[in-house]
């Protein structure tokens, strides 16, 4: 069952985006930034927990996913640290996110080259 | 001037009325399916590694966008993602393994300009924008929830 | 007193320049299209040996103006005049291959519209008496050009079905005072229009209106029908932007839809290789016109074409800041006889 939500959640995101795209002028990059600040916003706003409750990784594995992450690890660092935990908060909660885009972007980005279409 | 805005009008609506629309329909659907697919990839890391691995909740999800992460930069290397993004659109775009490609596929293009100004700097040419207003609406919403606490 | 200017934009030549050889190289893609037989060289990878694409952009034109110039039976130093440009910043495909070629260079930037322009103003150096022999070449690169402008190639997006396909692809053109091959008799250049198309998936729609403009002035300035035209052939409107372009130019009493083609649709298969709107960069034109186009004129199949060579005048900066994609396009009367 849990399969069956993640695919109906994760893809009604996508579908989301596409229609963004399609409709819009609004290019990948602006729906992607859309989409982490919505995550941060819908989860702030407790919209986004009950989403992650029913879809498990179809609402984590899209990008609104990292916003859940940010806003969900800055409210835990308010809750931790006070006032610092504004500030590291959301990194904390998101850093191994974070450093593996690094590090196997740029591994990948040494190994491969790109090929003409 | 107000007959050329005229003429500029009339003839942006003669651009839109001969060029093709997008096929709403098949675009969604291939977004759904992808989409919901790579969704549905994820959950089943998740419910692996939590099961094998003997992973809390937040652990197995932190350890599944690893994975997905790795998946994503690794299919672009091998220049199979781009091709996935061609009829996917945002079912590959949005999930995680979309940002990945989004640091690899630039990375990897400015090699020949040079370790630091190519690869390392370019990398973040479209990630970054995302970093940005993700880790700065969370302060914000971070500094809201500390003065109303 | 200009004695060669006829109308507001076109010139006619007194002593018509002879295009006396071509050479195209096009990439695999092109290769593999409907034209592919017609090319001089079709490259198995489009890297072509070098290191980067724009490496080998600029072998490609190289090489295009070495065969061409071979062709003729000519030797290098015999050009007194290189012309011409690429899509690339700071011309770097056309310059680099000059620095190898020791020809005297004219840069030009006209983006896609370089070919027309370059035979222009190669033609108005014949005939001025400035020049006996000069060579115009321009190419463009897929992988280059998209870099520049669009996109990493590996990143996962969906391309519009207005975008067009950027032609990997160089053609060069000795004209010469003296020989035998087709004559360009009239040349009219186009203005910078700008409809207020923002859209840089839509270059077709954005550049129909310069060549609608460029083609009606040419044939009030001439006195010409569309008629006496085998063949009107835009560089890269694609499917869409010739579509338009038909439409404004009958819209000002003027019927071409019958010899009308666009050198974006003859270059690709759009529906089997999936360029969608059609081909598109200063190769497009280029290679068109050098390969396909000046072997049906020496054959007399073509008695007399009209090539509208088409640019969209934008840079990435431009876009970002909202500026809407200005435009041209330069028509040249190319005849067999």
């Amino acid at each position: 069952m849990s399969y069956l939500w993640a695919f109906i959640v994760g893809g009604l995101i996508c579908v989301i985006g596409q229609l963004l795209m399609d409709t819009t002028k609004l290019a990948p990059a602006h729906v992607l930034v859309i989409f982490v600040t919505l995550g941060v916003i819908l989860t702030a706003l407790g919209i986004y927990q009950p989403l992650v409750d029913l879809g498990g990784a179809g609402a984590t594995i899209p990008l609104p996913g990292f916003g859940y992450s940010l806003a969900k690890g800055v409210i835990k660092g308010v809750n931790e640290k006070g006032f610092f935990g504004v500030f590291t908060g959301g990194i904390e909660a998101t850093a191994g996110g974070i450093t593996a885009a690094v590090v196997f972007g740029y591994m990948m980005a040494v190994l491969f080259n790109p090929k003409t279409k | 001037m107000k007959r050329q805005t005229e003429n500029k009008k009339r003839y942006q609506q003669l651009v839109k009325e001969i060029s093709p629309k997008p096929h709403y329909i098949k675009n969604c659907t291939w977004a759904f399916f992808v989409g919901g697919f790579i969704s549905m990839i994820g959950q089943f890391i998740h419910n692996s590694v939590e099961r094998m691995l003997n992973l809390s909740h937040l652990e197995a999800t932190n350890a599944t966008i690893l994975i997905m992460i790795f998946v994503g930069a690794l299919l672009t290397g091998l220049g199979i993602y781009d091709r996935i993004g061609k009829r996917a659109g945002a079912g590959s775009i949005v999930p995680i393994t979309g940002f990945a490609n989004s640091i690899v596929s630039p990375a990897m293009e400015f090699k020949r300009e040079g370790y630091i100004f190519g690869v390392a700097a370019r990398m973040f040419t479209l990630a970054g924008p995302v970093l940005v207003y993700g880790i700065t609406s969370s302060v914000l919403v971070g500094l809201i929830y500390y003065l109303l606490k | 007193m200009a004695i060669k200017r006829i109308g507001t934009q076109t010139i006619k030549f007194v002593n018509p320049p002879l295009l006396i050889s071509t050479a195209s190289i096009v990439g695999p893609k092109e290769g593999e299209g409907p034209l592919g037989e017609y090319f001089d060289k079709v490259l198995s990878d489009d890297l072509f040996q070098e290191v980067s694409w724009e490496k080998a952009e600029s072998k490609m034109t190289k090489e295009a103006i070495s065969l061409a110039t071979n062709k003729a039976q000519l030797k290098i130093p015999d050009i007194q005049y290189l012309l011409g440009g690429d899509l690339l910043n700071q011309l770097i495909a056309t310059t680099y291959a000059a620095r190898d070629l020791q020809i005297p260079f004219l840069g030009l930037y006209g983006a896609c519209s370089t070919m027309a322009e370059s035979l222009a103003l190669g033609g108005i150096l014949i005939d001025g008496g400035f020049a006996d022999r000069v060579v115009a070449a321009t190419s463009s690169h897929f992988s280059s050009a998209e870099r520049q402008f669009r996109f990493p190639l590996e990143l996962g997006n969906q391309r519009p079905l207005t975008a067009q396909w950027t032609v990997t692809g160089a053609g060069a053109v000795i004209l010469s005072e003296k020989g035998k091959g087709p004559t360009i008799t009239h040349v009219t250049t186009g203005k910078v229009l700008d409809y207020g198309i923002a859209d840089a998936s839509n270059m077709g729609a954005a550049m129909a209106p310069a060549a609608a403009s460029t083609i009606v002035s040419h044939f009030s300035d001439t006195g010409f029908k569309p008629e006496d035209y085998d063949l009107i052939i835009t560089g890269d409107l694609g499917i869409y932007g010739g579509e338009i372009a038909i439409e404004l130019v009958r819209n000002r009493g003027l019927d071409i839809m019958k010899n009308y083609s666009d050198c974006g649709i003859e270059i690709f298969n759009g529906k089997k290789q999936d360029t969608h709107a059609g081909g598109s960069g200063c190769g497009c034109s280029a290679v068109v016109f050098c390969g396909y186009l000046y072997k049906k004129l020496v054959e007399k199949k073509y008695r007399k074409i009209l090539l509208v060579s088409t640019g969209a005048l934008f840079s990435p900066l431009s876009l970002q800041q909202g500026e809407s994609i200005p435009s041209i396009a330069h028509a040249v009367t190319i005849e067999c006889n």
